[in-house]
């Protein structure tokens, strides 16, 4: 064990909400120079801890020291002058003001009676020089890519002299380029002696990065890992209390009729720029379709096209036969027997305020036996509730607890109760795990597959490799709204894939030095 | 079934706490009322014994309440159901101008048509008033992207000056009056009495002027309830009001359901009208019952958006108007300062974070009504 003074002691919190315990007797230390890695599955107690940390809520029971002394903490206010800092997972900055005018929020450097942005930006740049975290101060912030708007982040906590740094899910939004940025920018950090909590349930990444690893499950501690000799398995096994498949499992496909036909495929972005630009492709029942691709080359587009969100400009759209090009979402849902997991499940998927049982028929409300006529029946409605909460495992109080109040990763499970339950030929699924814990990825990974052998065509849309991979059974790289070529799973290297989606074509891997 | 998958959390504390921010408004607004009066020199206490007895002091004070009652339930529901599309319907005053304008030009027309015909025809003139002035704002969000919050605000000035323009009396210098004027009031701008046939039964002693509308009202609150609450196109105007990307993903027609809130909450406002002029004015004047559509608003929020809070609401603002004039009488306080109390309330109201302050109420025990959404024009 270390034998240097703790900088942050968390001692015996515990903290209950009305009927729940969300930390129980949780106990953590951290020292300067080094990063913990805080491991827990969602509503493991991760964000209730940290926001106690952070002086949002205070504690039922138990003590908090910094530099060994006990405080108390009333607002973030008082932990910014303790020296804690925090990124949070969603960023706090205001789009269109710039990096100085963001950084000096709420501790504005002022002169006589005007703002000095002239010595914020020095200071800025002072600490970008520093732990090499480059940003223009004068930029605004919303024209900075996201990986750069997480560095003014960080020099926020770092201008307000923060010495630990609580970094909330920091990865979940990055490139792989951009996360390999945020290590070597944390390394930094912990070489010059400043202490970091990074909150994360991925796996590889804590493993990669931090000195140490606290697994929270059920808001208690259940153990604590060295990454030099922990696996993934082993984390998995401590997050969620028992043995997880990190491979799905899943025997050879065995495709049938083509179910879902896309040709020449041609949309606009919000901006009304070009995003989809001749996509054709074409997806068998008892199929995985993968579409692979960096974030922003038109997959959002595509999903929205096809389930009929967004018009297409040019191309047709068949499913079973049917041309469905200008359908509307319900004719697509109805007629195509089609349904759709959405990328943004908070913006689509579900209604936050409406109780559990509402978001289980958000899109049949108006069929029988969920409406006779106009008026909705209710107990229809919770009896479809209550059999599908068991049947998906979604974990929940009531049928009748808000939805936006449940995890993320049940949320998820919730979206894909109500989408799997219906008679379906088609399944559109983008980024089906985003954001969620490693339990309910492989809950919903093996629906996905199960769907795919009882014969529904499934169309997965995802930024993650390693799902894309670990799924499909072909494999089509998406690069600037357009298909650059589909491959069969068992030739998908990870080599092969990444030149794709770099937008190398397939002609020219020959010459850059791989052979097919 | 007793499970408790079937538990629904605090459904009594929940309405407990919907109570909450209502009661405190009401209070902190008559507390700041007697400190205002008092610093006049005024005696706070003899004026609100003053408000309590001509507003339940006798059952003619009484009478009086449930009359002003009526049409602020109306108005208060149009606002709340646009509400809950997550629609600002500020247009409740122009729309219960139209209802009132086309209830009279009906009401003071037709002699002899048969009483229960002729207040039919007068009512349904109110809602085609009060529909069209709804659909203008809904169609041209959905078609242009307008937003309602705007063209209400306009439409109530035109609104104004149509429903004036139809009894003008017209001008020294030739002018010509307006069709609906009525020529006998020489120099004043206003309509004719609406004919006997349409006008509301009254009941109890006709002195109390009590008429039919009331029951109209509390028929139309419980039709109302049932409409967003019970049916599935009330699913389809809560899911647009609250998450407009999930009511599109979920099939709904979002454009639709946009047009026909702002059409429901025309027609109510326009009833308001309607009624207003069949049951207590039975003529119109520019000066009628402006006021009574922006008060709409202040019930739809005082009563949480829902259809029997907004009855409460509105209950006690008719209560406030009905004893007003009392008050002044024997106090000598001027009714003025209850408009004060009533705009205090809104405040309130439409700022729960100043009584958060004030009670250090944390922020869960709050049901924050969102105002109003924006998003470009219609697809869906």
């Amino acid at each position: 064990m270390d034998t240097r003074e703790p900088i942050l002691e968390v001692r015996d919190i515990t903290k209950v909400f009305p009927g729940v315990v969300a930390n129980n007797r949780v106990h953590l230390e951290l020292y300067p120079g080094e990063i913990l890695g805080l491991l827990g599955e969602n509503g493991a107690g991760k964000s209730t801890l940290m926001n106690i940390i952070y002086g949002l809520y205070r504690p039922t029971e138990g003590e908090i020291r910094v530099r060994g002394r006990p405080v108390t903490m009333h607002s973030p206010k008082d932990a910014i002058a303790l020296g804690i800092g925090m990124v949070h997972q969603h960023f706090q900055l205001v789009p269109v003001m710039s990096v100085v005018d963001n950084v000096m929020l709420g501790s504005e450097s002022i002169r006589g009676p005007f703002l000095d942005r002239e010595a914020v930006a020095r200071r800025i740049q002072e600490i970008a020089s520093r732990y090499s975290l480059e940003v223009d101060p004068y930029a605004i912030v919303e024209d900075l890519p996201v990986g750069v708007r997480q560095r003014v982040e960080i020099i926020k906590a770092l201008y307000r002299e923060a010495d630990i740094l609580i970094l909330d899910e920091p990865t979940s939004v990055l490139t792989p380029q951009e996360i390999q940025g945020l290590f070597q920018i944390m390394d930094l950090l912990r070489r010059q002696g400043k202490a970091i909590i990074f909150i994360t349930h991925k796996l590889k990444e804590v493993l990669h990065i931090a000195d140490r690893i606290v697994v929270l499950r059920r808001g208690e501690v259940v153990g604590e890992a060295d990454p030099q000799t922990a696996s993934q398995a082993s984390l998995a096994a401590m997050m969620v209390g028992r043995e997880v498949m990190l491979v799905v499992e899943k025997g050879p496909a065995s495709p049938g009729p083509v179910v879902l036909e896309v040709e020449g495929l041609e949309a606009v972005n919000d901006l009304g720029e070009p995003a989809l630009r001749g996509v054709s492709l074409q997806v068998r029942a008892g199929e995985i379709l993968g579409v692979a691709g960096v974030q922003g080359n038109g997959q959002t587009e595509l999903v929205e096209v096809i389930t009929g969100l967004r018009p297409a400009t040019g191309g047709r759209l068949r499913i079973a036969g049917q041309d469905m090009t200008r359908a509307s979402p319900r004719q697509i849902t109805d007629r195509g027997q089609s349904c759709h997991v959405p990328e943004d499940r908070h913006a689509y998927g579900m209604v936050g305020a409406y109780p559990v049982a509402y978001n289980l028929v958000l899109n049949t409300y108006y069929r029988p036996p969920f409406a006779q006529g106009l008026t909705i029946q209710e107990e229809a409605i919770a009896e479809h509730a209550r059999r599908l909460v068991a049947e998906y495992d979604v974990r929940t109080p009531s049928i009748y607890t808000r939805a936006g109040s449940l995890s993320g990763g049940n949320q998820q499970k919730l979206v894909v109760a109500r989408e799997f339950s219906r008679p379906i030929q088609l399944l559109i699924a983008a980024q089906p795990t985003r954001g969620i814990d490693v339990g309910s990825i492989e809950f919903i990974h093996q629906q996905i597959v199960a769907k795919r052998d009882q014969g529904v065509a499934v169309l997965l849309v995802s930024y993650e490799l390693d799902e894309i991979m670990a799924l499909s059974d072909r494999i089509a790289v998406m690069y600037q709204g357009q298909i650059l070529d589909v491959l069969p799973a068992e030739e998908a290297t990870r080599e092969r894939l990444g030149l794709l989606m770099a937008g190398v074509h397939p002609q020219e891997h020959t010459a850059a030095g791989l052979s097919t | 079934m007793a499970n408790a998958i079937d538990r629904r959390p605090g459904r009594l504390g929940r309405f407990l706490r919907s109570l909450l921010l209502p009661v405190a408004a009401i209070l902190i607004a008559l507390a700041i009322g007697a400190v205002a009066m008092w610093a006049f020199g005024d005696d706070p206490l003899v004026a609100y014994r003053g408000l309590w007895s001509g507003a339940f002091g006798d059952a003619r004070a009484l009478a009086r309440t449930v009359r002003k009652m009526v049409p602020l339930i109306f108005t208060g529901l149009s606002v709340a159901v646009a509400f809950k599309a997550g629609l600002f319907n500020i247009g409740a005053a122009g729309q219960f101008l139209m209802g009132t304008v086309a209830a009279t030009a009906v009401g003071i027309s037709f002699p002899g048509m048969p009483a229960p015909l002729h207040v039919s025809l007068a009512l349904l003139a109110g809602v085609v008033g009060g529909l069209v002035w709804g659909l203008i704002p809904g169609l041209l969000k959905v078609y242009t992207g307008a937003h309602e919050v705007i063209v209400t605000i306009m439409l109530n000035y035109v609104a104004a000056l149509l429903a004036g323009w139809t009894v003008y009396a017209g001008g020294t210098e030739g002018q010509s009056p307006g069709p609906l004027w009525d020529p006998t009031a020489r120099a004043v701008s206003e309509s004719p009495d609406i004919l006997e046939s349409a006008r509301l039964p009254l009941f109890f002693d006709p002195a109390y002027r009590l008429h039919a509308g009331v029951l109209l009202a509390l028929a139309v609150v419980v039709f109302i309830w049932w409409l967003i609450y019970r049916t599935t196109i009330g699913f389809e105007i809560r899911t647009v009001g609250l998450n407009l990307k999930a009511a599109r993903y979920a099939g709904m027609r979002v454009a639709w359901t946009v047009v026909f809130t702002m059409g429901i909450a025309g027609i109510l406002a326009g009833l308001a009208g309607a009624i207003e002029t069949l049951g207590v004015n039975w003529k119109f004047a520019p000066e009628f019952g402006g006021q009574v559509g922006f008060d709409g608003i202040t019930v739809a929020l005082l009563g949480q958006t829902h259809p029997f809070g907004i009855v409460l609401a509105a209950f006690l603002f008719g209560a406030l108007d009905a004893g007003a004039a009392r008050m002044q009488f024997e106090s000598g306080v001027a009714q003025d300062i209850i408009q004060v109390i009533q705009a205090l309330v809104l405040a309130f109201v439409a700022a729960p974070t100043l009584i958060r302050l004030l009670f250090r109420m944390e922020a869960e025990e709050f049901e924050v009504t969102t105002i109003s959404q924006t998003w470009g024009g219609g697809s869906g």
